[in-house]
């Protein structure tokens, strides 16, 4: 299925965060939002809800902990205990540092991976969507013409204050964005 | 604005720079062909590095022999090293994570390098326990795993297994922390580089990064957290190297001061070290604009603070040795300050305590030249400190029929060599392959002190 896109391109942070707002106040769908950097309070203009990571993170964190403790009981009190200076073979304060780095190891490490793995970033992919500028100086606007009703003059009015700078209409096909014309083409 | 206008903030960023001004600024000098004084710097650290290969490929044939050691001594200049470089590693982690989460915004102009600095000083760091070991083909028996020897595991209860474990985990999350910060810069570079080659490798490394604000929100939550894990992690990581000192018996080791007394002395060294690079490369690659007085201010401030700390620790460990009522303790000190290494005890002294104190003036903090003097002094001292520290307490312990004297081998001081060169190398490698500062969080503080709204 192919989703017709228009593109609209901003200049300013200010001007993202009112167009977007205002796109969203009047019902229009948002595909996404690119910007150079992590705008603050985009996500409350875009509507997006606030991340789950930290759950993932404490999850991972106590897994790493538990299991890492877990592991110097064992190794130091039942696979095979070894006596060292007359110390308990259940030592525990002196199992906390290794249990504590392998905590932030896991819960580090894995946070990273489970936000590549949710934000499906990998080596080596091509994004599917790359606007020109998005890495540079340029703010991004991606609405979805979902029905009959979208009207783009309406669109151009409203971001009129928020100084639009260029405004493209795309296709987006299995192909990739492609053009009106070769969309039609295709 | 999400941005809140103040007269009392000042630019962070000078010369009223557009985004697209950043990425051409900071991005430049990786399109030009590297220039002359880059390849005499790196051929310099470079022929430094292969000096301490050979060295090490020396003492691994002929055993550790090679070194100053005896009976008495059984640590030294390698433990000195690595201590040293250990130290130097957290400034890194302290302008990236601790500043990130007291919202110091002037850290990101200097995040980036400071966190490549503190990788490649763990490195220098991980080589010195490794040749210690003497036979370092077998140095994954620290490593637990299940063996054909019973399984026989490691000693849980030993400081230098922690050891083990915090330096790989600090190496591990520091690598991930600055890879994380750099995905959305290498996109940048991506998008805007010419060369195939480089777009291709900048098109894998930067996994499909498209700016996208879904990807973005998800993005500054693991930031924080990373932030989060890795402020207690860098405490715990100089906490335990001073724990392979400190839950030993040795006069003049066996304090509990030492864990706050070797994290403030890793943050101030690892600060000197930071500022010494930074004066450099601000310079060299004209980011004055980025790297401002006011950066350069900011730290110094940082270097006063923690040089007093210091100073309090060298001073609290001398009231503590009087006040124990510990005649070995008390002489360890007094032979500390008045033994035969007195002399790099007062070097030690002055450097760290005396010379930073010149920081309290505005002028001396803004005069560049005088700043990258004292850092230079800084470094020294610092390295000084854990000299004195192994050796006062090493070469004179309870039994004056074992006293011994150390002095390092030209093996020895070849190593040391080889790692400072090891560390430039890097550095200057990184300084032509990826962006020194952060471009994408530049912008974000591009508003910062400014009134856009006029």
């Amino acid at each position: 299925m192919s989703k017709r896109l228009l593109i609209n391109v901003f200049e300013h942070e200010h001007d993202i965060l009112g167009a977007t707002k205002a796109a969203r106040e009047n019902d229009y769908t948002i595909v996404d939002v690119f910007t150079p950097y992590a705008v603050h309070g985009l996500d409350a203009a875009q509507g997006l809800k606030k991340s789950k990571l930290p759950f993932v993170c404490f999850a991972l964190g106590l897994t790493g902990a538990v299991a890492k403790l877990g592991f110097q009981i064992w190794t130091s009190a039942s696979s095979w205990a070894l006596n060292v200076g007359g110390k308990p073979f259940k030592s525990v304060p002196a199992f906390v540092p290794v249990t504590f780095e392998i905590m932030v190891l896991f819960a580090g490490v894995g946070t990273v991976l489970t936000f590549f793995m949710i934000s499906k970033l990998r080596p080596g992919k091509k994004p599917k969507m790359n606007f020109s500028g998005a890495t540079d100086n340029k703010f991004v606007l991606v609405l979805e013409q979902t029905d009959a009703a979208f009207d783009i003059r309406k669109i151009r009015e409203l971001f009129e204050p928020f100084h639009l700078v260029e405004m493209e209409e795309r296709m987006e096909t299995t192909g990739g964005l492609l053009n009106v014309k070769e969309a039609l083409q295709s | 604005m999400s941005e809140i206008y103040s007269t009392l903030r000042k630019p962070l960023i000078l010369g009223n720079k557009s985004y697209a001004d950043v990425t051409a600024d900071i991005a430049q000098p990786l399109d030009r062909k590297p220039s002359l004084p880059w390849w005499i710097a790196f051929l310099v650290s470079f022929s430094m590095f292969i000096l301490g290969a050979t060295a090490v490929i020396y003492q691994l044939f002929i055993g550790i022999g090679t070194w100053g050691l005896n009976n008495t001594v059984g640590w030294a200049f390698d433990i000195t090293n690595f201590v040293f470089w250990i130290g130097i590693g957290h400034a890194g982690t302290l302008i990236s994570a601790i500043l990130f989460l007291f919202r110091q915004k002037w850290r990101t102009s200097v995040n980036r390098s400071a966190e490549a600095m503190t990788i490649f000083a763990v490195m220098c760091a991980g080589i010195f326990p490794i040749i210690h070991m003497g036979r370092p083909w077998l140095a994954f028996w620290v490593i637990p795993y299940p063996n054909m020897r019973g399984p026989l595991w490691v000693n849980f209860r030993s400081p230098l297994v922690w050891d083990m474990f915090a330096i790989s985990a600090y190496f591990t999350i520091s690598l991930v922390f600055w890879y994380v910060g750099l995905i959305p810069d290498l996109a940048t570079l991506r998008d805007r580089t010419v060369s195939k080659i480089k777009k291709k490798l900048y098109g894998f490394f930067s996994l499909g990064w498209n700016g996208s604000n879904k990807t973005w929100r998800h993005y500054e939550t693991v930031y924080l957290l990373l932030a989060g894990l890795a402020t207690p992690l860098v405490v715990s990581v100089h906490t335990i190297v001073s724990w392979d000192f400190a839950t030993s018996v040795i006069p003049g080791w066996h304090a509990t001061i030492f864990p706050p007394y070797f994290v403030a002395g890793a943050v101030f060294s690892g600060f000197a070290m930071v500022l010494t690079l930074m004066l450099i490369v601000r310079k060299v690659m004209h980011l004055e604009e980025y790297i401002t007085l006011h950066h350069v201010e900011a730290m110094c401030k940082i270097i006063i603070a923690t040089a007093g700390i210091v100073g309090m620790a060298y001073m609290t460990e001398f009231f503590t040795a009087w006040y124990s009522g510990n005649e070995y303790e008390r002489f360890t000190f007094i032979n500390r300050a008045f033994g035969p290494y007195a002399w790099a005890y007062w070097i030690m002294f002055s450097c760290n305590v005396f010379v930073p104190q010149l920081l309290w003036s505005k002028k001396i903090r803004t005069n560049l030249l005088f700043v990258f003097f004292i850092v230079i002094f800084i470094n020294v001292g610092m390295w000084f400190e854990r000299f004195v520290i192994i050796m006062t307490s090493l070469t004179r312990d309870y039994l004056p029929a074992s006293w011994a004297s150390y002095s390092p081998t030209s093996i020895e001081v070849a190593t040391f060599i080889g790692s400072f060169g090891l560390f430039f190398s890097l550095f200057l490698l990184f300084a032509r392959l990826l962006p020194m500062i952060s471009i994408g969080e530049v912008k974000a503080v591009l508003g910062y002190g400014k009134n856009n709204q006029q």
